[in-house]
C-alpha cells in the first residue's frame, strides 16, 4: 500500500505532463506518422523509429517520447489492415488476425472485422495501461521470478497451441510445427555456432531464415496466389455486409475474452526474452477453447479476431517492463526506443534498475501515452476502415501485383539480399502446398517463431541445472521445479488434452476436400526426406556440441510422425481427410488459371529483379501483368505501373531505404532508385 | 539542454570546422553521407552511430545529411566484407563505415568468412571503451576474506554470446586466475547476462563500461552485485593501467599480479593482452572506404576533432560513451594497429584454447 501512495504523486505529474496541448500534438504526429508506415509488413516501428531518430538529440524528453511513443503504439494497429484485407501478417504481432479476419474480408465484412479488431486493440491498450500503472511498481521481483526453466516450459506452453492449430489429422498438424521448427534451426547454432543445413561456402542461410520472410510465404503468397487464379474480387458477394458499427458490438459483446486476452497479453509481455511472438497464438488458443460452437474458426469468426487483437496491443504495455526496468529490450523497436531515450534531453533519463526511482513520472507518462496513442490511432483507423475495406470489392488481378511488390520489397528489407526474394518464393511455394494438403500452415509458424527460444532455454536450463545438480540433488531440484514451473506444466496438459479433444472440431482453414492418394503421398515423401536429411545433417555436428541435440530430437519426432502417417495412407481409402488435396474439389479446382501459370508472373518478378533491378523489374512486371493477366489497356496498365513505382519510390526514399540490385548493376552504374 | 546552447554549440562547431578545414577540403554540401553499421538497429554500434550522426552532420563542411545504414549479417563481417568491396571513387566521401570488436576478432582469429583487410582502410575515428567484472555478495564476501583462492572451487556459471566474441577477453581472465567458469551460451546481448545475473543463475559477470553504469550500479547500491575488478585502460606506452571511469576498481592485471598462478608475462597474458587491446581501448571505428585521398581523410578527422571540442561533448557524451578516448589523427591510426594485429603466439594460443576448452574451430 505505502508503495502505491508513493507512486500516485508521480502519476499525477505525469498526467500533467501529458495533457498539455504541444505533447498532444506531437502524439498525434507520431500516431499519424506511424500509422503511414504501418502499411509496409514486417518493417513498420523499427523503420518509423530509425526516421525519428535524428531529431531526438536534445528534444525535450516529454515531446520525444510523445512523438516516438505515438509511432510505435500504431504499429500493432494498423498492421491489422494488411492481415485482416490482404491475409499478408504486418508482423508477428498480427499472424493469428489473418486466420479469422481475412475469411471474414472475403466474406465481404472486412469493415467489421477491421472495426471489431480496432476496437479489441484500443481496449486492449487501455487494460494493459491500467494493469501497468499497479503492477510496474512490483513488477521486479516477479519479472525476476522467471529463469530459464520457466522461460523454457512458456515457451513449450505456447508449442502446445499446436494441439489446438493442428487441424483434422493431428499428427499432420504435428509434423508440421516440426517441419516449423526445423526450418527455424537452419543457420549457426546458438550454442557453439555449428552450423545447420547450411554452409560458409553459401552464406544466405547461415543467418537462418527471418520471420518476415516465413510469415509472408507461409500466409501471405498462398492467399495470393489462390485469389488470383480465381479472377475475382476478395470478397465474394459484391455488396459489403457489415458495418463497423456491427464490429463494435461484436467486441462489446465478446467483451470478457477481451479483457482476458488482454490479460494474458499483458503478462506474456512483461516477461522478458520472449517477446510478442507467441502472445497472439496464445490469445488465439485460448479463445478458442473457451468458444462453445468452433465450428466458425477458420471461417470467419469474429471471436478469432477479439482475441489476438486484444491481446497484442496489451503486450506493447506490457513489454515496456522489460524495456524500461530492466534496460532489455522485448523486440527490435523497443531496442530503438531505449537508444532514442538516452538521446532525448541529453541523458538524464536512464533506463534500467534506476528508472523507477528516479523517473517513476516519466515512466508513468510512458504507459499513459502509450494507452493514448492507441486511443488516437484507432480512432483514425475505424473511421477509416470502412473506406479501405473497399478495396475488397475491387477486381482483385488489380490488386495483387502491387501486393507482391509491397511483399517483395519488405522480404527484401529483413536481409538487403537477393537471396531474400528467392526465400521468399521458396517458403511461399511450401506455403501453397501445405494450404492444398491441409498440412496446418498455423502450426509451421508457431514452430518456427518458438524454434529458438525453445532450443537456447532448453539447453541452458540442461546446462544450469547440471551444474545445480553437482551442487546438491535438492538445489537441482528446486531450481528445474520451481512452483510457476508446476503451474505452467498443469495448464500446458490441461491445454494439449483439451486441445486435442476439441482439435477434431475445428478446420483453422476450413474444409478440405480429400482427393486421389499420388499427390498428397509425394507431398509427404518430399516433407519427409527434408526432415531425414535435416537429421543426418545434425547427426553429422560433432558430439559435443549443443548444437546438434535440438535438431535431431525434432527431426527424430517428426521422423516417427511421418512413418505413422505414411502407414495410414498405406490402409486408409482415397477419401479420408488424411489424403486432403484442394485441387480435387472447390475453389482451387475450378478456378480460372492454373498454379503454374500464375506463380510463374511470381518467378517472373524475381528473374527480372536478379537481372535487372528491382525498379526496372517492377515496372516491367506491373505493366506487364496489368496488361496481359488484367486485360487493362496499354495506357491505363502505363498509368498503374507508373503509380506503383512512384509510391514504392517515395516510400523507400523516406525510410532511407534500398532496392534489390540485379546483374545489370553490376556493369552499369545507374542513379538512385535504379541501383 | 536547450536549444538555444544546441544552436550555440553548432555554431562553434561549424567555425571550429571551417577553420580546420583549409583549402584541400572535400564538399558535401547537398550530399548524403552513408554511415553502414555492420550490425542490426538494436546493438551497441547502433547506439555508437545514433549519438555521432547528427553531430558529424553538422560539423562535416557543406553540412551533408548523415544517415546511418544499418547491414547485419553473419555477426558484422556480411557488411564488412561489402566495405571491402566499395572503392573511393564510386561514393567520393559519401560511404562511410562503422566497425566493432565483433568485427575486429573474426580477422584476428582467421573466420574464413572474413574477406575483409583492415590495411585497406583509412580509419578516421577510433572510439575506447572498458570492461568491469562483477560478483554476488557472498562470492564477494568470500573474494575479500580468502582472496582469488577462495573461489577456485565455486561452480560459476556466466551467461555468453559465444566464446569467439568479446566474451573471450572476460572469459580468458577468468581462467587465468583458476577460476571454473562455464560459459551458458545462446544470450542475446550482454543485457541478457545480466539480467542472468540478476536472476540468480550466472553468479559472474560483466559489462562494458557505460552498461555497468546504468545497468550494474543501481544494482551495487542495492548491494546485489559487487563490483571485482575492470580490464583497464592503456597508456601512452600501451601499458595496461587502471580504467580512468573507474579509478577505484583494481586492473586485472594488479588482481592477475596478486593472485598466485596468474602471470603478468608469457603467452596466456600475452595472448589476453592482445585481445583485450583488440576488443576494448579502440573498440568501434569509423572508416574511409579503400583509396581515399588524404584531403577526404582530412576532412573527416577535422569533422570528428571539432565534435570532441564541442563545449557540451563531454556532458553529452558521458551516458552514451562512457569517459574513454575518441581518438582521430595519429592516435586513431595507432590505436587501429594495435588493434588488428595480434602477434602469431597469441593467436595460436587462442585458437587452441577455444579448441580444447570449449570444442569451438573456426573452420
Amino acid at each position: 500500500m505505502e508503495v502505491i501512495l508513493e507512486a500516485m504523486p508521480a502519476l499525477g505529474e505525469a498526467w500533467g505532463l501529458i495533457l498539455q496541448p504541444v505533447v498532444i500534438g506531437y502524439l498525434v504526429l507520431g500516431v499519424v506518422m506511424g500509422l503511414c508506415v504501418g502499411v509496409f509488413p514486417g518493417l513498420g516501428g523499427i523503420a518509423g523509429l530509425s526516421l525519428l531518430l535524428p531529431f531526438m538529440f536534445g528534444m525535450d524528453p516529454i515531446l520525444g517520447l510523445a512523438l516516438m511513443i505515438g509511432m510505435v503504439a500504431v504499429v500493432p494497429t494498423s498492421d491489422t489492415f494488411a492481415s485482416v484485407l490482404m491475409g499478408i501478417p504486418g508482423s508477428s504481432a498480427s499472424q493469428a488476425t489473418v486466420l479469422d479476419g481475412f475469411p471474414m474480408a472475403k466474406r465481404g465484412q472486412a469493415a467489421r472485422a477491421l472495426s471489431a479488431a480496432f476496437a479489441s486493440s484500443l481496449f486492449g491498450g487501455l487494460v494493459g495501461a491500467s494493469f501497468l500503472t499497479l503492477f510496474i511498481l512490483i513488477a521486479r521481483p516477479i519479472v525476476l521470478e522467471f529463469r530459464t526453466p520457466e522461460l523454457l516450459m512458456i515457451t513449450i506452453f505456447g508449442l502446445s497451441m499446436v494441439g489446438i492449430l493442428a487441424g483434422r489429422v493431428a499428427v499432420k498438424g504435428i509434423v508440421a510445427a516440426g517441419l516449423g521448427m526445423l526450418v527455424g534451426t537452419i543457420g549457426e547454432g546458438a550454442s557453439s555456432g555449428d552450423l545447420r543445413m547450411s554452409s560458409y561456402d553459401f552464406p544466405y542461410l547461415t543467418d537462418g531464415l527471418k520471420l518476415v520472410i516465413v510469415g509472408l510465404g507461409i500466409f501471405a503468397i498462398p492467399e495470393i496466389v489462390s485469389l488470383l487464379r480465381q479472377d475475382r474480387a476478395i470478397a465474394k458477394e459484391q455488396k459489403l455486409g457489415g458495418g463497423w458499427l456491427d464490429g463494435v458490438k461484436d467486441w462489446f459483446a465478446n467483451i470478457w475474452l477481451s479483457v482476458r486476452c488482454s490479460i494474458i497479453g499483458v503478462i506474456v509481455g512483461v516477461i522478458p526474452g520472449l517477446g510478442g511472438s507467441v502472445v497472439d497464438w496464445i490469445a488465439y488458443g485460448h479463445t478458442v477453447q473457451t468458444t462453445k460452437d468452433k465450428s466458425n474458426f477458420g471461417k470467419g469468426e469474429v471471436r478469432g479476431v477479439i482475441g489476438p487483437e486484444s491481446s497484442n496491443n496489451a503486450k506493447e504495455g506490457g513489454g515496456l517492463v522489460p524495456t524500461l526496468l530492466f534496460g532489455i529490450p522485448g523486440s527490435g523497436s523497443m531496442a530503438i526506443f531505449i537508444g532514442a531515450i538516452a538521446l532525448l534531453g541529453s541523458g538524464q533519463i536512464e533506463v534500467g534498475p534506476a528508472m523507477l526511482k528516479n523517473n517513476l513520472n516519466i515512466t508513468y507518462s510512458i504507459v499513459w501515452l502509450l494507452a493514448l496513442a492507441n486511443v488516437v490511432g484507432t480512432v483514425i483507423c475505424i473511421a477509416a476502415s470502412g473506406g479501405i475495406a473497399k478495396l475488397t470489392t475491387i477486381r482483385f488481378v488489380l490488386l495483387a501485383p502491387f501486393l507482391f511488390m509491397i511483399i517483395s520489397f519488405a522480404a527484401f528489407q529483413s536481409g538487403q539480399n537477393l537471396m531474400d526474394l528467392v526465400a521468399l518464393f521458396a517458403i511461399g511455394f511450401l506455403g501453397i502446398l501445405m494450404r492444398r494438403f491441409d498440412w496446418s500452415r498455423p502450426a509451421f509458424l508457431i514452430g518456427f517463431v518458438l524454434s529458438n527460444p525453445a532450443e537456447t532455454y532448453a539447453n541452458q536450463s540442461v546446462q544450469i541445472a547440471s551444474s545445480r545438480f553437482r551442487k546438491s540433488l535438492e538445489d537441482g531440484l528446486e531450481y528445474i521445479f520451481s512452483p510457476i514451473v508446476i503451474i505452467l506444466i498443469i495448464i500446458t496438459v490441461i491445454s494439449v488434452v483439451v486441445g486435442l479433444r476439441q482439435a477434431k472440431n475445428l478446420r483453422s482453414e476450413g474444409d478440405v476436400a480429400s482427393g486421389s492418394k499420388r499427390a498428397p503421398l509425394i507431398f509427404l515423401a518430399a516433407v519427409t526426406a527434408y526432415i531425414a536429411y535435416a537429421f543426418y545433417d545434425a547427426a553429422s555436428i560433432p558430439s559435443f556440441s549443443r548444437d546438434r541435440t535440438f535438431p535431431m530430437f525434432v527431426a527424430g519426432v517428426c521422423l516417427v510422425g511421418c512413418a505413422w502417417l505414411f502407414i495410414q495412407m498405406m490402409m486408409k481409402p482415397e477419401t479420408d481427410p488424411i489424403f486432403a488435396d484442394r485441387e480435387s474439389h472447390g475453389e482451387d479446382a475450378t478456378a480460372t488459371h492454373t498454379l503454374w501459370s500464375t506463380l510463374a508472373w511470381f518467378a517472373g518478378l524475381l528473374l527480372l529483379t536478379s537481372l535487372l533491378g528491382f525498379i526496372l523489374a517492377l515496372a516491367l512486371f506491373l505493366f506487364a501483368f496489368l496488361k496481359v493477366r488484367a486485360r487493362l489497356s496499354a495506357g491505363a496498365a502505363a498509368i498503374y505501373a507508373a503509380c506503383g513505382i512512384a509510391f514504392m519510390c517515395a516510400m523507400a526514399w523516406s525510410l532511407n531505404r534500398d532496392f534489390p540490385p540485379g546483374l545489370l548493376q553490376d556493369y552499369v552504374d545507374l542513379p538512385w532508385p535504379l541501383t | 539542454m536547450t536549444m538555444k546552447t544546441l544552436a550555440l554549440a553548432a555554431s562553434f562547431a561549424i567555425a571550429s570546422t571551417s577553420a580546420f578545414a583549409g583549402s584541400h577540403a572535400i564538399d558535401l554540401s547537398g550530399k548524403t553521407v552513408e554511415w553502414i553499421i555492420p550490425f542490426s538497429e538494436t546493438g551497441g554500434s547502433a547506439k555508437w552511430a545514433n549519438f555521432y550522426a547528427p553531430l558529424l552532420s553538422e560539423a562535416l563542411p557543406g553540412q551533408p545529411t548523415v544517415v546511418v545504414k544499418f547491414m547485419p549479417g553473419a555477426g558484422s563481417t556480411k557488411g564488412a566484407n561489402f566495405f571491402q568491396e566499395q572503392k573511393y571513387d564510386d561514393s567520393e566521401g559519401t560511404l562511410i563505415f562503422g566497425s566493432s570488436g565483433s568485427t575486429q576478432f573474426p580477422y584476428l582469429l582467421g573466420d574464413p568468412r572474413v574477406k575483409y583487410e583492415y590495411n585497406d582502410w583509412n580509419v578516421v575515428l577510433a572510439s575506447g571503451t572498458g570492461g568491469v567484472a562483477y560478483l554476488p555478495p557472498d562470492l564477494a564476501e568470500t573474494l575479500e576474506e580468502e582472496g582469488v583462492a577462495g573461489l577456485t572451487d565455486v561452480d560459476f556459471i556466466y551467461g555468453s554470446q559465444g566464446a569467439t566474441r568479446l566474451d573471450l577477453v572476460p572469459l580468458l581472465a577468468w581462467e587465468m586466475l583458476g577460476l571454473n567458469v562455464e560459459p551458458v551460451f545462446g544470450i542475446k546481448g550482454r543485457g541478457d547476462g545480466r539480467l542472468m545475473f540478476e536472476r540468480g543463475e550466472a553468479n559472474i559477470d560483466y559489462q562494458t563500461s557505460s552498461s555497468f553504469l546504468s545497468g550494474v550500479m543501481p544494482l551495487v547500491e542495492a548491494e546485489t552485485a559487487v563490483p571485482w575488478f575492470a580490464f583497464g585502460a592503456l597508456d601512452d606506452d600501451g601499458n595496461i593501467v587502471r580504467d580512468p571511469t573507474f579509478p577505484d576498481m583494481p586492473s586485472f592485471k594488479e588482481v592477475c599480479e596478486a593472485t598466485e598462478g596468474c602471470e603478468t608475462s608469457g603467452p596466456a597474458w600475452e595472448a589476453w593482452k592482445a585481445f583485450f587491446v583488440a576488443g576494448f581501448p579502440a573498440q568501434k571505428m569509423v572508416f574511409l572506404p579503400a583509396g581515399a585521398p588524404q584531403a577526404a581523410i582530412d576532412t573527416y578527422s577535422d569533422a570528428f576533432e571539432a565534435i570532441k571540442a564541442r563545449g557540451d561533448f563531454a556532458e553529452i557524451s558521458a551516458a552514451r560513451l562512457g569517459k574513454y578516448p575518441q581518438m582521430t589523427g595519429a592516435k586513431a591510426k595507432t590505436a587501429m594497429e594495435s588493434a588488428t594485429k595480434v602477434p602469431a603466439e597469441a593467436k595460436e594460443f587462442v585458437t587452441n584454447w577455444l579448441s580444447e576448452r570449449y570444442g569451438v574451430t573456426l573452420n
